[in-house]
């Protein structure tokens, strides 16, 4: 196998998956839409978080304005939807550049407070403000034309599951496109030294800006996207809960590895539905341990289980000898 | 002036309720180096037991808060054991993630045992009444919980600055495995300042459950309250707490008297232009 197969060959085994789900459960295909839209979410934070090593519990600020943005602009101004992801996208960068410019000179805990500090705003600014944003009854009204005119948002969702691929696809080659070029090594590189990379001469600020504002750009499609395909922008887009969810799919899948983003977000959603299906009240005891049990036993997430269990057998093996 | 005065007292009796909770926050933070997100989830166990105890067991309500506060440390020991112990060297970011682990499991547990409904902690007649300021009427409670912070502020400084674990305990903060070198048994240190913690939690939480009011999500909802008392106070530092809890108390109250529909916005602005200037706090020294 080529390099470039094999890095190649997980997302396309992915995408396969994605396709025989559809097949599979054709009548759970707004959960699978759900799950595409979060996937787009979760390869923003990996690339602010697993690649430049943002520390974020605030992506969902984001989120939200991109979701806002092309709800507002779906209802006033045209209700083309690729035209409404730009505006989200638009939306999303705009908001992570401001607020990045304040944000990126901290780190550590103040990053974290800070970066949920501005979630928080954003969330109580569209609760205020109710005339545009319908407050806490959410945003409604939204309608769609068909994408590029031709496919029909209907009843089932099939346009919308197809149209959420599409979108992942097209983001999931983006973003491992940014992370192959010069300036996501430089990324990677600030995550494991800034200082080294200051001293090679890179401004360390401007590209964390970048990356957080690039991040904040594709989480505005997240949330543009769930706005257009759900119909409905709730005050929820802007929650701390939908940010931990994200950190929490991101580090279960593993960071900095774009198929890890998209694993960890199909694992937790479909736990998630699993244990509220079951037990609508006691689901949160599933989740919590789910996490503690990532962190404690597969600290680089699912994509290193493979290596963490061959570790244990080898183990087992040397105890036993 | 009135307005001031009202300003003054309202404010200064919440920031004793962020003091109280948020101090053992930053004794670990500062000790420990964990981001604890789980922190408030001592206050919400606290809380919820005195709920137990006094709303459906009919106990007194001070012998309840003492109980309530006692057994939150009881359970707080095992948890640093088993849990936070093993988190100390992970990266800030497992951290963050096993805390909300925990907080998502500790609100499940009060979920399963008390339902998700309003767990009110019923307040004796003595603390209900109201007295006459002048101004103003206040409810005892009130002046209560201010008396209790203070308390709590003396007694730590007590604790802290002329008991010989007071200083080891700032031994520890400082350096670590210097402490430990030097005879200080860390480990022990480290138990009890946890249990300290969520024991001044769990009194927080009791006490202001009349102005945050305990339900099971209470951890989630407040998370970030107690987490900027921290960052804006600098973690470690008690002093810093304690000016932070009351600036806090005292800006919150403020915006919500003087720009009621814009003040969790104002307040969350200031707080982001203070952090911005200062990112590592007050009265914090900045740490690699």
């Amino acid at each position: 196998m080529t390099p470039l197969m094999k890095s190649w060959a997980p997302p396309l085994a992915l995408l396969a998956l994605a396709i025989a789900l559809s097949f599979l459960m054709p009548f759970n295909l707004a959960f699978l839409t759900r799950i595409l839209i979060m996937v787009v979410l979760v390869l923003s934070l990996d690339l602010v978080l697993g690649y430049a090593g943002i520390a974020t519990l605030g992506q969902a600020a984001m989120y939200g304005a991109g979701a806002y943005a092309a709800g507002l602009f779906a209802i006033h101004v045209w209700a083309d939807p690729l035209a409404g992801l730009m505006i989200g996208a638009v939306a999303g960068s705009i908001l992570a550049f401001v607020s990045g410019l304040v944000l990126m000179r901290t780190q550590g805990l103040t990053l974290i407070m800070l970066t949920i500090a501005v979630a928080a705003i954003c969330h109580e600014i569209a609760n205020k403000a109710r005339d545009i944003t319908g407050g806490a009854d959410g945003l409604r009204g939204i309608h769609m034309e068909p994408v590029l005119g031709m496919f029909a948002f209907d009843f089932v969702g099939t346009t919308g599951f197809w149209y959420a691929l599409a979108v992942v696809v097209v983001i999931f080659v983006f973003v491992a496109l940014i992370t192959r070029a010069p300036f996501g090594l430089s990324l990677r590189g600030i995550h494991e030294s800034p200082d080294r990379m200051a001293a090679i001469g890179v401004s360390v600020y401007w590209r964390r800006v970048t990356a957080y504002t690039v991040g904040g750009a594709i989480a505005g499609v997240a949330g543009a996207l769930s706005a257009q395909i759900t119909q409905l922008v709730s005050l929820e887009s802007f929650s701390f809960t939908l940010s931990a969810e994200a950190l929490i799919m991101l580090i279960l899948g593993g960071t900095g590895r774009l198929y890890g983003a998209v694993l960890g977000t199909l694992i937790f959603m479909f736990v998630h539905h699993w244990a509220a299906a079951n037990d609508p009240f006691n689901w949160l005891f599933v989740i919590g341990a789910m996490v503690l049990a990532v962190v404690f036993f597969l600290p680089k997430g699912i994509i290193s289980a493979s290596a963490g269990l061959a570790r244990l057998i080898k183990g087992a093996r040397h105890a036993g000898s | 002036m009135t307005l001031f005065l009202n300003i003054a007292v309202d404010g200064i009796a919440y920031g004793m309720i962020l003091f109280m909770i948020s101090v053992g926050l930053s004794i670990t933070m500062g000790l420990m180096r964990v981001v604890n997100l789980a922190h408030g989830g001592f206050a919400l166990l606290g809380g919820t037991f005195a709920h137990w105890l006094a709303q459906e067991n009919g106990m007194p309500f001070w012998p309840a808060a003492v109980l309530a506060v006692l057994v939150t440390v009881i359970v707080s020991l095992p948890l640093e054991r088993v849990i936070f112990r093993r988190i100390y060297d992970f990266g800030d970011l497992q951290q963050v993630l096993a805390t909300i682990g925990l907080t998502f499991l500790m609100i499940a547990s009060v979920n399963l045992w008390q339902g998700s409904s309003l767990l009110s902690i019923p307040l004796p007649d003595s603390l209900k009444q109201s007295v006459d300021l002048g101004f103003r009427t206040l409810p005892v409670h009130r002046l209560v919980v201010i008396a209790v912070g203070f308390a709590s502020i003396l007694g730590l400084w007590l604790l802290l600055d002329k008991t010989l674990f007071g200083i080891r305990l700032r031994a520890a903060v400082d350096n670590r495995s210097t402490a430990s070198a030097l005879g200080i048994d860390t480990d022990w240190i480290f138990m009890a300042a946890f249990g300290l913690g969520a024991g001044f939690a769990a009194l927080g939480g009791i006490l202001g459950a009349e102005i945050l009011p305990i339900d099971a999500y209470y951890p989630v909802r407040y998370m970030v309250l107690f987490l900027i008392v921290v960052a804006v106070g600098g973690m470690g530092s008690i002093a810093g707490s304690f000016i932070a809890a009351l600036g806090l108390g005292l800006l919150e109250t403020a915006t919500r008297y003087l720009v009621p529909d814009v003040s969790t916005i104002a307040f969350y602005a200031l707080v982001i232009i203070l952090l911005a200037m200062r990112p590592q706090g007050l009265l914090g020294r900045a740490h690699a």
